[in-house]
C-alpha cells in the first residue's frame, strides 16, 4: 500500500513506538490533503465563505429585515443589485435587502450542516461503539433498533417533529441530526468491532478499566478518522436536507432564513424578472456544497489511504 | 378493475363529445350575443388542491363546490350578478309569518340516467346531509338555516327523518324554519343544499361519486376523475337546458404552485389560473385583458386575544387601536399583496349585498395623521421607549401571509417601536392555537357562506365558534340577535361596525379580490358576482 | 440462502409492527385533526365525525383494530381528507404513478450514473474526469424545486415540446419532465460512487494483471473490473430504488403528477391519520424487500460473501 516507502522505512515504521506512529498519521494525511489542488481549493472557498458569512454583515447598509420602503412594490424596476442604494445584491420580494439577507442565510445553511453533522456524529459514534464493543445481545437489540429507524420515511419524522414541537433552529438541528445518525452508526459499529481486539484494549480490560472509560478513551479516539470523513462528507447532505425542509414551509422563521428558503422564494419568482433573487442565494449555495463536497473527498483519500 | 373504469368513462365522453361537437359547429354564433363561438369548446382551469369530497352532502371546501355546482343543481341558481334565478324549482312562495318556504319544482328536470328529479330528492338529500350518520363536515350550514329540528338531529337526539322539510307531492318542496331568515332563500343556491341521487347513492355508498358510478342532474356529468391531478366533466344531454349550454367539457388541473401554474398558462394549456401573490400589477401591463381582478366575498384581518390570560397590553383598548392605526393598508394592498384589494377599516366587505360601508374616522384619516394619533395613544396609555410592548404576529405558512405579517412587524416597529416576531405554523397547528387562544396577534380571514352581512358580523358575537378574539359585547349580541328577524337589519349593521370598530378588537386589513389570468376568448365569467359562483354552462369561447 | 432470506423476512414483520405503533404515536400527539378544512366544524359536527371514523375510542382499542384490518383484510381503512376514497384507493391511484416514473428515473440514473462514472475513472485525471465530477457535484447540489421550474420554463414555454406537468394515463410526454427531474440527484451520486470504487478496482492487483497481460482495455472493464466496482453502487441502489419509486414530493408538486409523494405530505399537513399510515407503511416495506433483494444480489456479485 505505501508504496512509495523503502523497506526500511517501513521496518522504521514497525519499530516505532504506538503514540509516535500515531502523530505521523496525521501528519502524514495532512501532507496528503496539501498535495490535492481541488481539497485545498475547497477549503480556502469554504474559508472564505465562512468569514463572509459572519462579518459580512458589517459591510451591509441594511439590516436583513428593514424594508426599504422607497423600493416595495416595483422590485421588478428598482430593485436591482446597485451599490447607489446599497442593495448589493438587489432586494427581495417584499424591498428587503438580499445581500444582507444572504449572509444571514449562508450563516444559518452552514450551522444547520455543521451543528446537524455533530448531533450525527455524537449520537452516532457512541451508539455505534457501545454496539460494537459490547457485541452480543445488546449488540442485536441496539442494530435492530436502526434497521426499524431506518425503514421509517425520515421525511415522515421530521415533518411530524417540526409539527409537534414546534419550529425553532434547535429543533431543525436535532431534527436534521437525529435522522442521520443512523449511518454512522453503523459504520463506527464495524470500526468498533475490529479495534475492541487490538491489544491495548484487551490491556485496558485487563487493568480493569471501566467499560465507558475504554469506550471514550480508547475506542472513539480511534474512530476519529472515519468519523471526521464521514461528518465532512455528511454536511452537504444536510444543507440540502434544510433547503427541502424550506421547500416545505417547515425552515427556520422569518425574518431569519437560509439559503434554501432564499432559493425556494427565488425560483418561485425567476420568470418574473427578478433572477437576482435566484442567482445570488443559489451560487453561494453552490459553491458552499462543492467546497464541502471536494473537503470531504480530499478528507477521505488523506486520512483513509484505502480509498486513493 | 381500474382498466374497465378507463373504458367505460372514455366511451362515456366520446358518446357526449360527438353529440356536443355537432351542437357547436351548427350553433356557432352566441345564442345572445351574436359572438361567433369557437369550434373547440373545452374549458380548462386550475385548483390549487384536490377538494376532500364532491358529494354535495359532503362538500366543504369552495373549489369542490365549484365542481359540484357543474354536476348537480339546487333549487336556485345565481345569474351573472349574484341575483337568484330559477333552477330546479320555477320559484318559491313564502308563508306570512316567514316560516315556511314553498319550492315548487319543474317537471322536466331529469338525472343523468333519465330519473325525474322530485321534491323526495331534496328531502333525502336534505335529510342524508344533517344524519350524523354521514357526519357530513359541512352539516352546519343547515343549522345556520335554521330548519327546524335540524341542531336535535345533527346531534343524534332526533332521527333524520324529523328535520323540517316535506314532499307533499313530486314537486312540492317545503322548508319549515325556527326563526325568520331574510336572506333564506340565498341559501339554496349552496352546493350543500343540492339533491343526490337516493337508488345511487344507496348502492355504491361512499363510492358513488366515482365517475363509472355517479348521477347528477346538473349541466355535467363526470367522466374522469384521478385525484391530485385532473378531472374532465363533459355535458350531460339529460340536463333540462342542455341546448342552452355551450361548452363541451371541462377540464380541471390540480396545480400546487401557482408560478407552474402562470408558465403552463403562458404556455397555452390552461384557460384560467390563479395569479401568483404579487404579480398582478406587472401581469396586467404584460396582459392587459387577461389579468382579472374584482372584490369578492371576504375579509383579511388581525385578530387580537382578548381572554384572560393574554398580556396585559391587549386588554387596553388604546393599546389595539393604535396598533389599528399604524398600519398602512395602503401600502399592503399596493405594494404586497398588489391584486387590487380594497383597504379595510371596518369588518364586513363592502361588496356584500345591501350593505354600505359605515363611515368610520379613521379610514378618512391620512397615514401621517394616523401615526400621530397611534403614537399618542399608545404614550397615554404607558407605553413607550422605557415599556415597550413585545409581542408576536402568528399566521400560517403561506407565502402571501408572511409577506403581509412581515410588513405589519415592520410598520409596528419603524412606527410605534414595538419589538414585533413573526411566527408561521403549519394549518392544523395555527388552528388549534389560534382556536386555543395561544397567540397575541393572530392573522385570519373570513368568506361570507352566504352574500348577506351577519355572515360576516356573526363572527363579533360572544357565542361565535370563530370569535377567535373571544370578544364579548352585550349590545353587538343583542344587535345581532335582533337583526335576524327584522325586515332591514342594515342600521344593527352599521352601528355593529361602529362598535367593533371602536373597541378594535380585531384589525381589519384589507377586503379580497378574485385575481386570475383568464383567456381572452373565454367569455361569460360572472366578474360581478361576488361570491364567485359560476357555472360552466354560463361560459363560453369565442372564436379568435 | 434460502433460510436467510426466511429469516430477514421474520425480522422483517416485527419491524412493520413497531413502525405502525411508532408512527401511530407520533401522528397521534401532532396537534390538530382531520376534520379541520378552511373551516372548523363545531363541536356536535366534530363528535359525529369523530364517532364515525372511530376517534372516539381509545388508543389502544384504535392502534389494535387498524392492525387487525391491515393483517386479517390488508385494509388500510377510509382516508379522512378524502371522504369519498379509501387509502387502498389512493395508494392504487398513486403509487403506480410514481412507480412508472420512478422506475424510469432509476433507469436513467442507473445508466447515466455508471457510464459517467466509469468514464471519469477510465480518463482519471484528465479534463474528462474533471468535467464529469464537477458536473455530477452540480447535478447533486442543485435543488429539484429549482431544477422542475426551470425544465418547464424550457420546455413547455419556450420550446413547446412537452407539457408543463399532468400525467394523463402516463403517456410518454407527460413522464419525460418528472423522470429528468428526479433523476438528476441520483445519477450524479452514482457517477460519484461509481468512480471512486471504479478508480480502487482498477488499482487492484487482478486488473494490473490482467492488463499486463496485455488484455485490450474494454475487455478488462466489461469482464473484470466493473462488476466488484459495482458492489458499492448496488449497496446506494437499494435504498435509491424506493426513494425514486416512492416519489418526490417536489416532483409531484411542480408536475402535478397525482403521484404518491403528495399525498404523503399533504396527509401529515391534513393530519390525514390513515393515508399517511398506509403511505409510511407502503415505504417500509418496500425499504425492507429492496435492502433484502441488494443484500442478495450482494452475494451473487461477490462469491466471498455467504450467508
Amino acid at each position: 500500500m505505501f508504496s512509495n516507502k523503502t523497506t526500511a522505512e517501513d521496518l522504521a515504521g514497525v519499530i516505532t513506538a504506538a503514540e509516535v506512529k500515531g502523530r505521523s498519521l496525521w501528519s502524514d494525511a495532512a501532507a496528503r490533503f496539501v498535495r490535492n489542488k481541488a481539497a485545498v481549493l475547497g477549503a480556502v472557498v469554504l474559508l472564505a465563505i465562512t468569514v463572509f458569512s459572519l462579518f459580512g454583515q458589517y459591510f451591509a447598509v441594511w439590516s436583513n429585515e428593514e424594508i426599504d420602503w422607497s423600493i416595495m412594490g416595483k422590485i421588478s424596476q428598482a430593485g436591482a443589485p446597485s451599490f447607489a442604494n446599497g442593495h448589493y445584491f438587489g432586494a427581495d420580494e417584499l424591498g428587503r435587502d438580499l445581500y444582507a439577507r444572504t449572509v444571514q442565510g449562508t450563516r444559518i445553511s452552514i450551522l444547520v450542516g455543521m451543528v446537524g453533522s455533530l448531533v450525527a456524529v455524537v449520537v452516532g459514534t457512541l451508539y455505534g461503539a457501545i454496539a460494537g464493543y459490547f457485541g452480543g445481545r445488546v449488540d442485536n437489540i441496539m442494530m435492530r433498533t436502526v434497521d426499524v429507524l431506518m425503514s421509517i420515511p425520515f421525511m415522515f419524522v421530521l415533518i411530524l417533529m417540526l409539527v409537534i414541537f414546534g419550529r425553532s433552529i434547535v429543533m431543525l438541528f436535532i431534527g436534521i441530526g437525529l435522522i442521520s445518525w443512523l449511518d454512522m452508526a453503523r459504520i463506527t459499529r464495524g470500526q468498533t468491532l475490529t479495534i475492541k481486539n487490538k491489544e491495548f484494549v484487551e490491556a485496558a480490560i485487563a487493568v480493569g478499566v471501566s467499560p465507558t472509560m475504554i469506550i471514550l478513551r480508547h475506542i472513539v479516539p480511534n474512530l476519529l478518522g472515519i468519523v471526521v470523513v464521514y461528518a465532512t462528507l455528511l454536511i452537504p447532505g444536510l444543507i440540502m436536507t434544510e433547503s427541502f425542509i424550506s421547500f416545505l414551509g417547515l425552515g427556520v422563521q422569518e425574518p431569519m432564513t437560509s439559503l434554501g428558503a432564499l432559493i425556494r422564494s427565488g425560483a418561485g419568482q425567476m420568470q418574473f424578472g427578478v433572477i437576482w433573487q435566484l442567482a445570488f442565494p443559489l451560487t453561494f449555495f453552490l459553491v458552499t456544497l462543492f467546497a464541502f463536497t471536494f473537503v470531504g473527498d480530499g478528507l477521505r483519500d488523506a486520512l483513509d489511504p484505502k480509498d486513493r | 378493475m381500474k382498466l374497465r373504469t378507463t373504458l367505460m368513462a372514455s366511451s362515456a365522453a366520446l358518446l357526449v363529445l360527438s353529440g356536443g361537437m355537432a351542437y357547436a359547429e351548427s350553433h356557432a354564433t352566441h345564442p345572445v350575443t351574436g359572438e361567433a363561438l369557437a369550434a373547440d369548446q373545452t374549458f380548462t382551469y386550475q385548483d390549487i388542491d384536490e377538494s376532500p369530497s364532491i358529494d354535495p352532502g359532503m362538500v366543504e371546501d369552495v373549489a369542490g363546490s365549484d365542481i359540484v355546482r357543474d354536476l348537480f343543481e339546487g333549487l336556485m341558481n345565481q345569474d351573472a350578478d349574484g341575483n337568484l334565478i330559477p333552477g330546479v324549482a320555477t320559484g318559491y312562495t313564502v308563508s306570512d309569518d316567514k316560516l315556511t318556504y314553498t319550492f315548487t319544482l319543474r317537471d322536466n328536470a331529469k338525472w343523468s340516467n333519465g330519473d325525474p328529479v322530485t321534491a323526495g330528492d331534496f328531502v333525502y338529500a336534505w335529510e342524508r346531509a344533517a344524519s350524523p350518520e354521514l357526519a357530513s363536515p359541512y352539516s352546519w350550514y343547515l343549522e345556520l338555516m335554521s330548519i327546524v329540528n335540524v341542531s336535535a338531529v345533527i346531534a343524534g337526539e332526533m332521527t333524520p327523518d324529523q328535520l323540517g322539510v316535506e314532499a307533499p307531492d313530486d314537486h312540492t318542496f317545503v322548508v319549515h324554519l325556527s326563526q325568520p331568515l331574510p336572506y333564506f332563500a340565498q341559501m339554496v343556491t349552496h352546493s350543500t343544499t343540492f339533491p343526490v341521487p337516493r337508488a345511487t347513492v344507496e348502492e355504491w355508498g361512499s363510492e358513488w361519486t366515482r365517475p363509472e358510478h355517479i348521477v347528477g342532474n346538473g349541466a355535467y356529468v363526470l367522466t374522469e376523475h384521478v385525484p391530485q391531478e385532473r378531472m374532465v366533466r363533459v355535458r350531460n344531454p339529460m340536463y333540462w337546458n342542455n341546448d342552452a349550454t355551450i361548452i363541451d367539457t371541462v377540464v380541471r388541473l390540480v396545480i400546487n404552485d401557482d408560478a407552474q401554474a402562470l408558465t403552463r398558462w403562458q404556455a397555452g394549456e390552461l384557460d384560467k389560473v390563479a395569479v401568483p401573490s404579487g404579480q398582478y400589477p406587472a401581469l396586467k401591463e404584460q396582459y392587459p385583458t387577461e389579468a382579472t381582478s374584482f372584490p369578492s366575498l371576504c375579509s383579511y384581518y388581525y385578530t387580537f386575544n382578548l381572554r384572560d390570560d393574554a398580556p396585559e397590553w391587549e386588554k387596553d383598548v388604546r393599546v389595539r387601536q393604535a396598533l389599528s392605526l399604524a398600519i398602512d393598508r395602503d401600502i399592503i394592498v399596493q405594494n404586497v399583496t398588489a391584486g387590487g384589494q380594497i383597504p379595510a377599516y371596518t369588518f364586513t366587505p363592502g361588496a356584500t349585498a345591501g350593505f354600505e360601508v359605515p363611515s368610520v374616522e379613521t379610514a378618512n384619516m391620512t397615514q401621517e395623521e394616523r401615526v400621530a394619533k397611534a403614537q399618542a395613544l399608545l404614550a397615554e396609555a404607558g407605553y413607550g421607549p422605557d415599556n415597550p410592548i413585545s409581542l408576536e404576529i402568528l399566521y400560517n405558512t403561506s407565502e402571501g401571509h408572511k409577506n403581509i405579517a412581515i410588513a405589519v412587524s415592520q410598520m409596528w416597529k419603524q412606527n410605534l417601536g414595538i419589538d414585533a416576531t413573526i411566527n408561521n405554523m403549519e394549518w392544523q397547528t395555527f388552528l388549534e392555537a389560534r382556536g386555543s387562544g395561544q397567540f397575541d396577534v393572530a392573522r385570519a380571514g373570513w368568506c361570507g357562506d352566504y352574500n348577506e352581512a351577519s355572515t360576516f358580523l356573526d363572527l363579533m358575537t360572544s357565542g361565535s365558534g370563530y370569535n377567535d378574539a373571544a370578544y364579548s359585547n352585550a349590545e353587538v349580541d343583542e344587535l345581532m340577535a335582533a337583526a335576524k328577524t327584522m325586515d332591514d337589519p342594515s342600521a344593527n349593521y352599521t352601528r355593529v361596525e361602529e362598535i367593533v370598530a371602536a373597541e378594535a378588537p380585531i384589525i381589519p386589513i384589507y377586503h379580497y379580490t378574485s385575481v386570475f389570468m383568464m383567456n381572452d376568448a373565454l367569455k361569460g365569467w360572472p366578474v360581478n358576482n361576488v361570491q364567485q359562483n359560476w357555472y360552466s354552462r354560463d361560459l363560453y369561447k369565442v372564436a379568435e | 440462502m434460502f433460510a436467510y432470506i426466511v429469516r430477514r423476512f421474520a425480522v422483517a414483520i416485527p419491524t412493520i409492527l413497531i413502525l405502525i405503533v411508532l408512527s401511530f404515536v407520533l401522528m397521534y400527539s401532532a396537534p390538530g385533526n382531520p376534520f379541520n378544512g378552511e373551516k372548523i366544524p363545531p363541536p356536535e359536527v366534530l363528535a359525529n365525525l369523530q364517532a364515525k371514523y372511530g376517534l372516539d375510542q381509545p388508543y389502544w382499542k384504535q392502534i389494535t383494530n387498524y392492525v387487525w384490518n391491515v393483517v386479517a383484510h390488508f385494509d388500510f381503512g377510509p382516508s379522512f381528507k378524502y371522504k369519498d376514497r379509501s387509502v387502498n384507493d389512493i395508494i392504487a391511484q398513486g403509487f403506480p404513478v410514481t412507480l412508472t416514473y420512478g422506475f424510469w428515473s432509476f433507469v436513467v440514473a442507473v445508466v447515466v450514473g455508471v457510464s459517467l462514472g466509469v468514464l471519469a475513472a477510465i480518463r482519471h485525471n484528465t479534463w474528462i474526469d474533471y468535467l464529469a465530477v464537477g458536473f455530477s457535484i452540480g447535478a447533486q447540489s442543485l435543488p429539484n424545486f429549482v431544477m422542475a421550474p426551470v425544465l418547464v420554463v424550457v420546455f413547455t414555454l419556450w420550446l413547446g415540446w412537452l407539457p408543463g406537468g399532468g400525467w394523463n394515463g402516463g403517456q410518454w410526454q407527460y413522464i419525460v419532465l418528472p423522470v429528468v427531474a428526479l433523476a438528476t440527484s441520483y445519477f450524479a451520486s452514482i457517477a460519484r460512487i461509481t468512480r471512486s470504487s471504479m478508480l480502487e478496482v482498477m488499482n487492484a492487483g487482478f486488473i494490473r494483471t490482467a492488463k499486463a497481460k496485455g488484455l485490450p482495455m474494454r475487455r478488462v472493464i466489461w469482464r473484470h473490473a466493473l462488476k466488484p466496482a459495482m458492489l458499492p453502487v448496488l449497496s446506494y441502489l437499494g435504498p435509491a430504488f424506493v426513494g425514486m419509486v416512492t416519489g418526490s414530493v417536489v416532483v409531484d408538486a411542480y408536475f402535478s403528477t397525482g403521484g404518491i409523494g403528495q399525498f404523503f405530505v399533504n396527509s401529515a399537513f391534513n393530519r390525514d391519520y390513515s393515508v399517511m399510515m398506509g403511505i409510511t407503511i407502503l415505504v417500509g416495506v418496500l425499504t425492507i424487500v429492496f435492502n433484502l433483494v441488494v443484500d442478495v444480489l450482494y452475494a451473487w456479485i461477490d462469491p466471498k460473501i455467504r450467508y
